[in-house]
């Protein structure tokens, strides 16, 4: 199934619902300080009910601070979270039986087998009876961990024990899946399982993701909270925060022509040369020029292909950057925002 | 129940690792060795398991931490504290369960110690009054222990540095008694000592008395221990 098809409908069909729904987690004037270090200073952000909330900072910005919060192994300086109309700070045992929780790096028994640990995880997590056995085999298909089901967790590869962590969140069926740093240290085709698991899972619950990696979150979450050095810089739908922060769209381009009919393209659709970069089909063709461009919003973008395809160049690749999100990112890594 | 949960997996865990059986190894055959190798049973002739016992103070120094050491140091070092604290399980069910786990270790390598008594059995006739308040005594003992190296476990995420304060600590309780007799020392602050030493407590129920002050003396380090386990996992929260 490609990405259009599976993110087409579930923003459709859950915008409506996320309106009406009060929201499973409520965070408001969240601080916290480490010492003189302040953390978060003052967060105020909603997760609505079946969305599924990109959780985005540089590395440092106070998002694990967030989520250790609202999943009750830290405590608030000041500042209230709710989950599921809970209050964490008052009601933590109740709060904490709502939520699968996925710390960074994924912390697992190493010594244990996967069965083992899934067994005392579904009861840690308050299953009882026939629901631990039910709870397992549930967990075992979602996940895929059926081929790792008796070995032991120190055994199974770096992708398999992130499954095993998912698994373990997802064993009592929460109502809201919080997700820190899901594919943080996978191989390129095991973060595209995750995020393919993550993606499926978002269907059906709320569910929170944090990520320092931009595509992640675009390839994932209806909404954005975008935080940086403790404090919340902007929040919406990918979209919205984009238009709100409109500027140049960086966008990846190859075309089979020369170096001086690219800029004629480019000056015809007003678009920016950025920099040149490695030209994948270079042998397939006579001339191929790759590039990455800065183009004037969508309109630019439509302005380019049309100039392409006016002059019957093969166009090979045209592939956005994120939008203007990826700018106002890059902006905060190096210090420019906030 | 939920304070079970945790103990059967502290226990179990303990044997997926050679942690377990190096302390089921080392345990009954250190007692054993120093009780007949180096113990005076066959210059007296008399089969008792005094001796025995009077070791034992001395083999939990060592070993009760290396049982404790690992349990809160391992979960902070490899970061599983933090999937143990965002369960749903109440403190005081973790660091119950935890230090029930870690009795019941200590509970299975004294079992294994059970062949000294026999082999007394098979040499003469042993009085077992005396024997099981010796097992009864080596147990709160060991819970004590226990208590203590699984506070200083929770305080640090190196397992050497647990089990060094440990022993370190666990020394200074079986030796302030043998500070309490000094010459110098003022006869109130001598009783004090002598009340907080773990041996006189220990020989006390090994001569076959069960006597009422000093299991409340271990059953109160035990919560006093306990305690402050789960304030220094609490206060890690506000840190």
């Amino acid at each position: 199934m490609s990405n259009s098809q599976a993110e087409a409908p579930s923003v459709t069909t859950k915008a409506p619902a996320a309106q009406a729904a009060s929201p499973v987690v409520a965070v408001r004037g969240l601080v916290k300080n480490y010492g003189s270090v302040q953390a978060l200073r003052g967060v105020d952000f909603d997760v609505p009910a079946g969305s599924v909330l990109g959780f985005l900072g540089p590395n440092g910005a106070g998002k694990t601070t967030a989520i250790k919060i609202l999943c009750g192994y830290l405590a608030a300086d000041a500042g209230s979270v709710s989950v599921c109309g809970l209050d964490v700070a008052t009601e933590t045992l109740q709060v904490k039986q709502r939520i699968g929780y996925l710390p960074e790096n994924n912390p697992v028994y190493t010594d244990m087998h996967v069965e083992d640990f899934l067994r005392f995880a579904a009861k840690a997590r308050g299953l009882s009876g026939k629901a631990v056995q039910q709870g397992m085999e549930r967990v075992v298909v979602q996940t895929g961990l059926a081929e790792v089901y008796r070995r032991s967790i120190g055994q199974c590869s770096k992708g398999f024990r992130q499954r095993v962590g998912l698994a373990q969140a997802l064993i009592h069926d929460p109502e809201l899946l919080v997700l820190d740093e899901p594919t943080n240290g996978l191989d390129p085709l095991q973060v595209v399982e995750m995020r393919a698991l993550v993606r499926e899972l978002g269907q059906t619950k709320t569910v929170m993701i944090t990520s320092h990696v931009l595509p992640e979150i675009e390839a994932l979450a209806d909404n954005v909270v975008l935080i940086h050095q403790g404090a919340k810089v902007a929040d919406g739908p990918l979209e919205t925060i984009a238009a709100e922060h409109s500027g140049g769209l960086p966008v990846r381009c190859t075309v089979a022509c020369t170096e001086a009919q690219l800029q004629v393209l480019l000056e015809e659709s007003q678009a920016t040369y950025l920099e040149k970069r490695h030209a994948s089909f270079a042998s397939a063709f006579d001339a191929v020029q790759s590039a990455m461009i800065e183009v004037d919003g969508p309109q630019g973008l439509a302005a380019l292909a049309k100039a392409v395809s006016a002059k019957g160049y093969p166009l090979l690749e045209l592939t956005p950057m994120g939008g203007s999100l990826e700018s106002l990112f890059q902006g905060l890594r190096s210090g420019g925002l906030g | 129940m939920r304070s079970l949960l945790v103990a059967r997996r502290e226990f179990f865990t303990a044997f997926d690792s050679p942690v377990g059986y190096v302390v089921l190894a080392l345990f009954p055959a250190l007692a054993a060795a120093l009780f007949f190798v180096l113990g005076p049973l066959f210059l007296v002739g008399e089969t008792s398991m005094r001796d025995f016992f009077g070791w034992m103070p001395w083999l939990l120094v060592v070993l009760a931490p290396a049982i404790s050491m690992r349990i809160w140091a391992e979960e902070r070092r490899s970061g599983t504290e933090e999937l143990l604290l965002t369960f749903p399980f109440q403190l005081r069910h973790l660091v119950i369960g935890k230090f029930l786990g870690a009795w019941a270790i200590l509970g299975l390598a004294l079992a294994f110690t059970a062949g000294v008594p026999m082999t007394l059995e098979l040499l003469g006739d042993l009085d077992w009054g005396p024997v099981l308040g010796g097992y009864v005594s080596v147990m709160l003992l060991g819970g004590a222990s226990l208590a203590i190296g699984l506070y200083l476990s929770a305080c640090t995420s190196n397992q050497i540095v647990a089990w060094l304060l440990g022993v370190v600590v666990l020394m200074f309780f079986n030796l302030i008694g043998g500070a309490a007799t000094a010459s110098a020392m003022p006869p109130s602050l001598g009783r004090i000592l002598l009340s907080l030493d773990f041996g006189e407590h220990f020989h006390s129920i090994t001569r076959g008395v069960i006597d009422l002050g000093s299991v409340t003396f271990y059953f109160g380090v035990m919560a006093v221990f306990l305690c402050a386990n789960g304030l220094v996992i609490e206060r890690r929260r506000w840190s």
